[in-house]
């Protein structure tokens, strides 16, 4: 993108006009207009609603991305046209008040706009009688009264045109993707939208994303200002922590949220923010400093406890503090006294992390231990099923040799020679098995207990152990389990004794501490938490569907809760060869803060890998133990939902028995009062956590946003994917207690609302048969699309129960870049750029008409991992990338590739490496060739299609969302 | 035959039976008029030198309810080839292989001599010895150190084809598997739950009703042995694997906090223990071998709680109704008893410490099965050490002098019936006609179980004389017993013992004299004795010696000779002289007073006094007194506090303990140092007897008793003190000469206070 250099790094705001200006016929064909609205508009930085206010926006990033667009685009006339007074230069039209948030509230982003058909909608759903509509729609947009999409956008013209045939349009510039549509460069637009609308003229997640790099990527984010958006989650960029909380932390639905909630409510627009208390930071960020109070402790307001951080106001000379939070004054104790400098900061600030951060972290006294007592360094345990089908499949052998190496990766504290983690070792089946490996005995010794009925933990001292003491009697007992077990006839297997036994040891121990079990089978042994097979795709889109995903017995909720009292996480590696009901084993690891990991059918050859890396990542992840988290807001909202994976026993608290780095808690807030424009909104999240080292912390992060009274102002500082995280964690939850259509229907009438809420109360007055979106919901109804038939909410016939209970625990605790990439996948053409061009390939849309036959591609959603061939792919490139002589010869479903010694194959594999090292959970490849039988499973991924399960494609969701909108605004 | 006296000895030294009456009152009126009942001291396996057992099997008698064994009192045709049976007088044919026998070509069973004879049972499967050893790891670490070198010591003395196990406990119980190599392997239970056997044999793996796989195949006969070898495994196999074990045994880690006992699980141990036997072993021999460094402290079978500020029950709060745990682990323990008992298996206990242990409680699961109670300060004392040793003892023919799982049946002529018995055993209720309604012991039966015993292992069997009055004593005028004891021997024969005795019957009123001299008053006294401590586990003291005092009044009302109202004149014969004596020491004899005595004190001597034979029981209730000093050789002299005289060391056996007693010039003599000069020789000499003496039985008894070496003045001297009689008191001493003896600080009588007591109530005409 040639602007890119110039644009801004704010996001474009891009409103979408959909339908014609005139009512009810449609006698032209309308071209569905494609805008490439992510090619920067380069207006405000701050505000994101370019294009309406050029007099008050910084010139040069409108002037360069006027021109840039220009200068590359054939279509540079039309956009300079006076018909397009949302651009900067012009000014706008009376039909258009500018953006500023003082202007009146229709004020509109600049957006792109999409003529549709005006009067009834065409077509009710997003099915076949969805097309109906385009072909009769006219989409010719009439560009004089729609002054407000985003000026500078190559693909505006395309609307200009109202019934006659469009202006010459060079194919080429509708494309958003840059990647040439073969039909479209064949076929005049207008021809073929006749019957479609064409794809390219919808809003285009990848050019959104691909426009904020460009934009946005290279200067580091400042966090120096309140309410700023940050980057999009998919955009490399620095954070400079001046004040607010890295949105690597935090990321908020919108930075700027409306005073009363009134305007609240009628923007729909959720308010939540996205918190990852303990997210990894890249190496060049530094991680928070820790801040020793000494026996005082932090400091903190006396009557909402916040904790000392930049916005307290201290007054009276410094001698005392003026809560940002609930604004009670409290006095500074004498230790922290600091005179103040004129403009009332103290002069200290820049000294003192609380003062100038948004994030650091306090040591926390004996009074934040519990018991009042510093707790002990935390625990591992690890549980092996030794059952046949684990023993069979290799799974024990394999672990075992794994453990043994895996144990002298254990988290450690800063530059700490050795963890300080203590380890312990079970297998079970239908008993359980504990093993003494006190490093003075020359034999580990197993003790069975068979009372899984009652289950207690037999032994004391040597249970856990420090492993460099225990190494030998460690590695003599991972020898031998193996071969104790090797000729098990026992296939039942029990799951709450296992978790409760683990609990129960850590409780002795007196420490926190997590445990990793490695389960194969649904635990029908007699014994607590015992379970039947209550799988029946029968109730699929019955009332009782919900049942699916709820657990069987609430004994595991109960255990849960214990667990978390004890600080006890649990991550559950899950080797399922048929139902082992996911929904319910995955109660405790979901409540404790535990991952789930799930290898249907593990084989060691296919599977080894995978599992491996993901049980390394898991063990060596740096975890906070036996965590409360608490978010304090600002007096006028308050945090009142959560969603993640913990445990809440008030409504304040969230209580997390283990939190790692990839953990996210999504917080929605409501209002409970007025806010003020002038001071904003303040939010802290105070995490309390024990560290590897068994340290006690609290971790405070900070974000301050902008209040407004005005809708416009919200809409400019959304931020979609954030929107979508939460909508999703929502919708997700909703279906543990509603049938899954009305979760839909809730989803896609909120989503409606929000819409129309913008069309009525920010767009300008234009057309009612046109949709207008905000530029920055632009993709709100793509990737909302995206949630409504993932998997969970519309399963295929082949995705199995347990896999949508799998997938709906996992959403619940996924950050904004997993939730992105998840609900819309990344499709990453690997032989179109050359191949000495190292960087990542810019991604192309999740449709297969994007797909070409002679390329070669990659597809991953941070779970699966797909490398699709297509069938006239060059045999040059068979050969360099799978050895093999020609197309055919390529097996299909293969995970590995072969190592080659040359430059494609290279790349490939390190592309697949760092696509791998960007995830959380390792994702295995799979090779599907077109025409394949496997090819179904990876077409499963392309989300702009239409789904076989029934999902809409994106542009019958489209039309079906303007359907809504209007049928709200009328 | 001289005299009764030998007759007695002759008997007891032939068939192991000693008779309170040696010949019977006709009638059941006299019989009861003769106080002491009829009834004898058994040792069903009282070792004889002569008695090879004999390799076939008993003839029996065919009448199904009788089975009376054929023996010398049977009257035989050899002509005819028939036999009667002297108990139901059934005419039996004898078997095909007696066909050669002739008046002079008789089998063993029908010589006089052999009135006790064994057979050994070649039928039946043999199944190996079975040591269960259950042990406290609540133990202080020298404590435990010195109980894992018993128990490894015990290893190589345990025959090489046993069968042992290892449970080990304290807040919670563990199994050991013994099979496995490299990791050792232990099953785990709880402490505090009480599991059935079926749920114990459920989590051992043992009740598996075989895998899946095998399922398909046809089920294996020899599947049993295989999944109890998992716990019980030969020694020679594993001798070294349950060494090492044994060695690595640790204390119980789980903490213990000031002001805390520790959790001791021994309800649930034994549970386990009896559980794993039950389900793997039925019906063999085998020993649960319980070694307890404390009370039980939670679970079931819990004594006291783990808080030490209350101290475990005393008599006293048992007199009070206040020991809280006592009647719901007593019910546990019984239930345990019962369970064993009938298993066949018996149970050991060892406790060992300076507190009580429980053995109140627990008291049942030896007494009922027959196994070992002992008690001690410490198992890293020569006491338990030793006794443990002897348990492994063996006899002459190198068998270990332990038998399992035996039943005793007792048969008896029409004129006598069963009232019961008081020993180590357990009914088997078997109604029989020759059992009594009146029950005397443990009764209601004709068999009984013992589930472990020895040689000495002695019991009391009780009867009763059902003849009527008027009805004339039976032809021959013989009654006759029949004792069957069948048993599993040490090296895992099956063998029958029959004792087969028999009594001349007497008209009370006119043979009076006879049944008079055939008094044994020995017998007599221990038969008397154990009931009377049978009925103190269940009745109040103080009731129980008002019952003895009326017994002994009445025996002397019945057998003195005296003018009415004249106490001096009365006299008894010699046969009785000895009686009222020992009804004086056993009146003050540990089981019936519990004054000075823990509960479990108690319980440990009512235990050993419920199965020594006669000698010991004796000893028990009269201990024996020796003098040595220098004006002759060591004597027997009385057990009064005129024996302690000065110049004397006295040597006194209780049974439980050896006390020597250095007489105050003695011990001058020997603070002076004299012993070491050569020309006092004699000195050390005379210091030296005692000792060597004491040693002699020291190595002899089982349990070790409790050597005491102590002079006069000395604490220890208490011991001494405590058990004579105290003919001089602090009441009356100036009235008694100054010359001899030391003066006890008691007011407990003396015997000749209690004598004129008897002598007066017994010429009363009044009672």
């Amino acid at each position: 993108m040639q602007i890119s250099g110039a644009a801004a790094p704010a996001p474009p705001q891009t409103g979408l006009d959909y339908g014609p200006p005139t009512s009810g016929s449609f006698p032209n064909s309308g071209l569905y207009g494609s805008y490439p609205q992510g090619q920067a508009p380069p207006l405000n930085l701050a505000q994101g609603h370019p294009g309406t206010q050029p007099s008050q926006r910084s010139a040069p990033p409108q002037a360069s991305s006027f021109t840039s667009p220009a200068s590359g685009g054939p279509r540079m006339p039309s956009m300079t046209g006076p018909l397009l007074p949302g651009q900067g230069f012009g000014g706008p039209p009376v039909s258009q008040p500018n953006h500023v948030s003082s202007t009146p509230p229709q004020a509109l982003p600049p957006g792109t706009q999409m003529t549709g058909p005006p009067g009834p909608p065409p077509s009710v759903h997003p099915s076949q009688a969805g097309y109906q509509l385009q072909q009769n729609g006219s989409f010719g947009p009439v560009r004089g009264p729609q002054p407000n999409y985003g000026s500078p956008y190559p693909g505006a013209p395309t609307f200009g045109s109202q019934p006659g045939p469009p202006q010459s349009l060079p194919p080429k510039r509708l494309d958003p993707d840059a990647i040439p549509s073969p039909q479209l460069n064949e076929l005049p637009p207008q021809q073929k939208t006749r019957h479609r609308i064409d794809p390219d003229a919808i809003p285009s997640p990848i050019q959104v994303i691909e426009d904020d790099r460009n934009n946005r990527g290279s200067e580091p984010f400042v966090t120096d200002v309140r309410g700023q958006v940050p980057p999009l989650v998919t955009t490399n960029f620095l954070v400079k922590d001046q004040g607010n909380a890295s949105p690597r932390y935090i990321r908020c639905t919108s930075y700027n949220i409306p005073c009363t909630s009134d305007v609240a409510k009628q923007a729909q627009v959720p308010l939540a923010a996205v918190i990852k208390p303990l997210a990894r930071l890249p190496p060049e960020e530094a991680s928070p400093y820790v801040v020793d109070h000494g026996e005082s402790g932090p400091l903190r307001c006396n009557r909402c406890k916040a904790y000392m951080c930049p916005f307290m106001q201290f007054i009276e000379g410094g001698r005392r503090f003026q809560c940002c939070f609930c604004s009670c004054i409290n006095d500074v104790p004498p230790q922290y006294f600091q005179h103040l400098d004129h403009t009332g900061r103290r002069v200290d600030a820049y000294d003192r992390p609380e003062l100038s951060l948004g994030s650091y972290e306090f040591l926390a006294t004996v009074d934040y231990c519990k018991n009042n007592k510093f707790p002990s360094p935390p625990a591992f345990i690890f549980m092996i099923d030794v059952s046949y089908n684990a023993i069979r499949s290799g799974l024990v052998r394999l672990l075992c040799e794994e453990l043994k190496s895996l144990l002298d990766f254990l988290p450690r504290e800063g530059g700490a020679e050795e963890s300080a983690i203590r380890v312990g070792f079970v297998t079970y089946n239908k008993v359980l098995h504990f093993y003494n490996v006190k490093s003075s005995l020359a034999q580990p010794q197993m003790m069975v207990v068979s009372d899984v009925a009652d289950m207690f933990v037999p032994l004391l001292d040597g249970f856990l152990v420090n492993v460099s003491e225990s190494r030998t009697v460690i590695t003599s007992l991972l020898d031998q389990i193996p071969e104790m077990f090797a000729d098990t006839r026992e296939t039942e297997t029990v799951f709450a004794p296992v978790i409760q036994a683990g609990m129960e040891a850590l409780k002795a121990a007196e420490c926190a501490g997590k445990l990793f079990l490695f389960h194969t089978s649904l635990p029908i042994a007699e014994a607590p938490g015992k379970l039947k097979n209550r799988d029946d795709r029968k109730l699929i889109n019955t009332d009782k569907e919900k049942t699916l995903f709820q657990a069987q017995t609430g004994a595991y909720q109960t255990l849960a809760k214990e667990c978390v009292a004890q600080g006890c996480c649990v991550a559950l590696f899950l080797f399922p060869n048929q139902y082992v009901d996911v929904a319910t084993l995955s109660v405790v690891p979901q409540l404790t803060g535990g991952s789930v990991y799930k290898y249907a059918c593990f084989q060691v050859e296919n599977d080894q890998e995978r599992f491996l890396s993901d049980l390394c990542r898991d063990v060596q992840k740096v975890v906070g133990f036996d965590a409360v988290m608490r978010v304090r807001t600002s007096t006028g909202i308050r945090a009142v939902d959560f969603f993640g994976a913990f445990y809440m026993s008030n409504t304040t608290d969230v209580e997390l028995a283990g939190l790692d780095v990839d953990k996210t808690v999504t917080v929605e807030f409501k209002h409970d009062d007025r806010l003020n424009e002038e001071s904003g909104a303040l939010l802290q999240c105070a995490l309390l956590y024990t560290s590897c080292a068994g340290q006690r912390r609290l971790r405070i992060h900070n974000l301050a946003l902008n209040c407004c009274t005005q809708l416009a102002d919200l809409y400019r500082n959304c931020e979609t994917d954030t929107l979508i995280n939460y909508m999703a964690k929502f919708a997700y939850r909703g279906v543990l207690n509603s049938p899954v259509k009305t979760v839909r229907d809730t989803l896609i009438t909120q989503c409606a609302q929000i819409l129309a809420c913008y069309r009525k109360n920010c767009a300008s007055p234009s057309s009612a048969g046109q949709l207008i979106l905000p530029e920055c919901m632009k993709l709100l109804p793509v990737y909302l699309n995206c949630v409504l038939k993932s998997d969970v909410l519309q399963p295929g016939a082949e995705v199995t129960t347990d896999d949508r209970a799998y997938v709906r625990q996992l959403v619940t605790s996924m950050d904004v870049a997993e939730t992105n990439v998840f609900f819309y996948p990344r499709l990453l053409p690997l032989t179109k750029s050359p191949i000495e061009n190292t960087t990542e390939p810019p991604a192309v849309r999740a449709s297969e008409e994007r797909l070409s036959n002679g390329d070669i591609y990659l597809l991953e959603n941070g779970l699966n991992l797909f490398l699709w061939v297509g069938a006239s792919v060059q045999q040059g490139v068979v050969q360099s990338l799978f050895n093999v002589s020609s197309f055919s010869h390529i097996t299909s479903g293969l995970s590995v590739l072969p190592v080659l010694d040359n430059p494609l194959s290279k790349k490939v594999r390190g592309l697949i490496d760092s696509l791998r090292a960007q995830r959380s959970r390792y994702m295995k490849l799979i090779v599907v060739k077109q025409e394949d039988k496997l090819e179904m499973l990876f077409k499963h991924f392309l989300v702009e299609d239409k789904s076989l399960s029934g999902g809409a494609s994106y542009v019958d969701f489209l039309c079906h969302m303007h359907k809504e909108i209007r049928q709200l605004l009328s | 035959m001289a005299t009764y006296l030998e007759f007695i000895q002759q008997n007891e030294d032939q068939d192991g039976v000693r008779f309170s009456w040696n010949v019977w009152p006709s009638s059941r009126l006299e019989a009861t008029r003769m106080v002491v009942p009829l009834a004898c001291l058994l040792t069903p396996l009282k070792e004889r030198l002569d008695l090879p057992p004999v390799q076939y099997e008993p003839v029996l008698c065919s009448r199904p309810t009788c089975k009376a064994i054929l023996n010398p009192l049977c009257q035989v045709d050899f002509r005819a080839k028939l036999w009667a049976c002297n108990f139901c007088f059934q005419r039996n044919q004898f078997p095909p292989a007696y066909t050669g026998i002739t008046e002079v070509n008789q089998p063993a069973e029908l010589m006089p001599q052999f009135s006790t004879i064994e057979y050994m049972i070649q039928r039946g499967a043999q199944s190996p010895l079975i040591f269960l050893y259950v042990v406290d790891t609540c133990l202080e670490e020298d404590d435990l150190q010195a109980l894992k070198e018993s128990l490894q010591m015990s290893l190589s003395l345990l025959p090489p084809d046993a069968l042992v196990g290892l449970i080990t406990f304290g807040r919670m119980v563990q199994v050991h598997e013994l099979s496995c190599e490299g990791i050792s392997k232990s099953y785990v239970f709880r402490g505090t739950k009480d599991l059935t056997a079926k749920q114990i044999q459920d989590m051992l793996g043992l009740s598996k009703p075989a895998m899946p796989m095998q399922q398909a195949r046809s089920a294996q006969p020899q599947e049993h042995p295989f999944v109890s070898s998992r716990f019980l495994q030969p020694v020679h196999k594993i001798d070294m694997n349950l060494t090492d074990l044994l060695g690595e045994l640790q204390r119980d880690p789980w903490p213990v906090t000031q002001g805390k006992r520790p959790l001791r699980s021994t309800g649930v141990a034994l549970s386990i223990a009896v559980g794993l036997l039950e389900g793997t072993f039925p019906n063999t021999g085998a020993r649960i071998m319980l070694f307890t460094g404390g009370p039980p402290t939670q679970g079931p079978g819990m004594v006291v709680g783990d808080e030490l500020k209350t101290p475990i029950r005393s008599w006293h709060d048992i007199e009070k109704d206040n020991a809280r745990f006592m009647k719901k682990a007593t019910k546990h323990y019984e239930m345990l008893a019962n369970r064993t008992a009938a298993n066949g298996h018996c149970i050991d206990i060892y406790a060992c410490a300076l507190d009580q242990t429980g053995l109140l409680e627990m008291k049942c699961c030896t007494n009922v099965t027959g196994g070992h109670m002992v008690m001690g300060d410490s198992f890293n004392t020569s006491l338990f050490k030793q006794t443990f040793q002897r348990i492994f003892s063996k006899d002459f023919n190198g068998n270990f002098r332990m038998a399992f799982g035996a039943t005793l049946e007792v048969k008896t002529s029409r004129e006598l019936k069963i009232a019961g018995t008081i020993g180590p055993c357990v009914s088997l209720n078997v109604k029989g006609p020759c059992v009594s309604e009146n029950e005397l012991g443990v009764g209601g039966t004709s068999q009984w179980k013992i589930c472990g015993l020895d040689p000495t292992t002695t019991l009391g069997i009780y009867f009763e004389v059902v003849n009527q009055h008027n009805a004339p004593i039976p032809q021959g005028g013989r009654g006759a017993i029949q004792f069957v004891t069948q048993y599993q021997h040490s090296s895992t024969q099956r063998r029958i013992r029959v004792t087969t005795i028999a009594r001349n019957w007497a008209d009370a009123q006119s043979q009076l004299k006879h049944i008079e001299a055939a008094f044994d008053q020995e017998a007599a006294a221990v038969l008397m004795a154990r009931l009377g401590v049978f009925r103190a586990e269940s009745e109040e003291g103080p009731d129980v010696l008002r019952w003895l005092d009326r017994q002994l009044i009445r025996l002397c009302q019945k057998f003195g000779q005296y003018n009415k109202e004249d106490s001096t004149s009365f006299r008894l014969s010699d046969s009785f002289s000895l009686y009222p004596q020992f009804m004086f020491h056993l009146r003050r004899s540990p089981f019936l007073q519990v004054f000075n005595n823990s509960p479990d004190e108690s319980s440990y001597y009512r235990h050993h006094f419920a199965r020594q034979d006669l000698t010991q029981s004796l000893i028990m209730i009269q201990p024996i007194l020796y003098a040595y000093s220098f004006h002759g050789p060591p004597e027997p002299v009385l057990l009064d506090s005129g024996s302690i005289l000065a110049d004397r060391i006295l040597l006194m056996d209780t049974f439980f303990q050896i006390v020597i007693y250095l007489g105050e010039t003695i011990a001058q003599w020997r603070k002076a140092g004299y012993q070491d000069m050569p020309e006092y020789e004699n000195f050390k000499h005379l210091l030296q007897a005692p000792l060597d003496d004491a040693q002699e039985i020291l190595q002899a008894r089982f349990p070790m008793p409790r050597y005491i070496n102590t002079e006069h003045g000395g604490s220890q001297a208490r011991f001494l003190l405590s058990k004579v009689n105290p003919s001089q008191t602090h009441n009356n001493l100036y009235a008694w000469g100054q010359e001899t003896g030391a003066p006890i600080l008691t007011d407990d009588v003396s015997l000749q206070v209690f004598m004129d007591h008897l002598k007066k109530l017994a010429v009363s005409s009044a009672s």
